[in-house]
């Protein structure tokens, strides 16, 4: 069992961490062109407000992050806090639920 | 004739700390001819541990300068710009005394990473043909060559802060198995290497890669182990 959900685990991080390397660019281009444009927050939220190609977007950019960053900090834990088990899970899974609940404040705080 | 400065760790399982020696210097002389000196010359009770001479046994391994080297086909010259060398026994290995590394944990490691060849034919069946230019046996021919010296073991950061881990030896051993077409324990061979002791620990530092003398990549083999971990986790096989 640890076998199949090690392996699961490092395939789930392998394929956030592709989602991530696209979002991160495009993440980046925008804002690169939104400070180059001169667009202030207003007329930001004014383009992402309504939008569901935003919305889409920086949804699928939060599921990543949510997957691949606590598998990162899994290894982290156990390596340099010695750090495993269920109580390690537990609150693994707590860190990701409150990754995801700050990022779709953030997401849906430009949206609606 | 110049002089090298030489510190050589002495002691065992309980501590130690560094003795020096002055050893003549000779051209064409290896790390290997410098511990031989000391140890017929200068001092008889120095221990360590050689036999080939010319890098094939793979039991000459130390820490030199720092740095987990095979001493036998070290030249001096490679490793000592100023006249000073450190020996040390290999790290991420117990001790037995003075540059003897207990290798047990080691090779028991390539045991638990089923690191034996599992055939399904008998002495009574015809040979099994592979083609030399297939790719699982160019894969393997990359990784075989391996000697078991424990270099990569010693330099592995992950061997380090996780003493269960396999290690890159034990996991390149099994990669060579997990390529080899005519074995019959692959599924049981891939749970054992999978799982936070196993291929799924490794960070992909390369020290193994940079220092295994033999220049074989224990890492594109973890990484290989990893891959078809994942395939046969999605497939229900693991």
């Amino acid at each position: 069992m640890s076998a199949r959900r090690e392996a699961l685990l490092w395939a789930a991080q392998r394929a956030s961490a592709a989602m991530l390397a696209l979002c991160v660019v495009v993440h980046l281009a925008t804002m690169i062109y939104a400070a180059h444009a001169g667009l202030g927050a207003a007329q930001i939220l004014e383009r992402t407000r309504g939008n569901v190609v935003w919305l889409g977007f920086y949804s699928v950019f939060l599921l990543a992050v949510v997957v691949h960053v606590p598998i990162g900090l899994r290894a982290v834990l156990s390596e340099w806090l010695g750090w495993r088990g269920a109580s390690r899970d537990a609150f693994l899974a707590a860190f990701a639920a409150g990754l995801g609940w700050l990022g779709a404040r953030a997401i849906l705080g430009v949206f609606l | 004739m110049t002089t090298l400065q030489v510190r050589v760790w002495r002691g065992g399982p309980q501590g130690g700390d560094y003795r020096a020696y002055e050893v003549p210097r000779q051209a064409s002389q290896s790390v290997l001819d410098v511990v031989t000196y000391i140890q017929r010359t200068l001092d008889p009770t120095l221990a360590y541990r050689f036999a080939c001479r010319v890098g094939m046994c793979g039991s000459c391994a130390m820490t030199v300068n720092g740095v987990a080297r095979w001493t036998c086909r070290t030249h001096v010259d490679q490793v000592c710009a100023d006249g000073r060398l450190e020996l040390a026994p290999l790290a991420n290995l117990p001790v037995i005394r003075d540059l003897v590394a207990d290798m047990r944990e080691f090779f028991d490691k390539w045991a638990r990473a089923r690191g034996r060849f599992a055939g399904r034919r008998t002495r009574h069946d015809d040979f099994e043909r592979v083609a030399p230019d297939s790719e699982p046996r160019r894969q393997v021919d990359a990784a075989i060559e391996c000697i078991g010296c424990g270099v990569c073991y010693s330099s592995c950061d992950v061997v380090a802060w996780n003493p269960d881990y396999l290690g890159p030896a034990a996991l390149n051993r099994a990669w060579t198995l997990q390529r080899d077409v005519r074995d019959a324990a692959q599924a049981e061979r891939l749970r054992a290497v999978a799982g936070d002791a196993g291929c799924h620990a490794c960070h992909t530092h390369l020290s193994c890669t940079e220092r295994c003398p033999k220049h074989i990549s224990p890492t594109a083999g973890i990484a290989g182990l990893k891959r078809a971990a994942a395939a046969a986790a999605l497939k229900g096989e693991l």
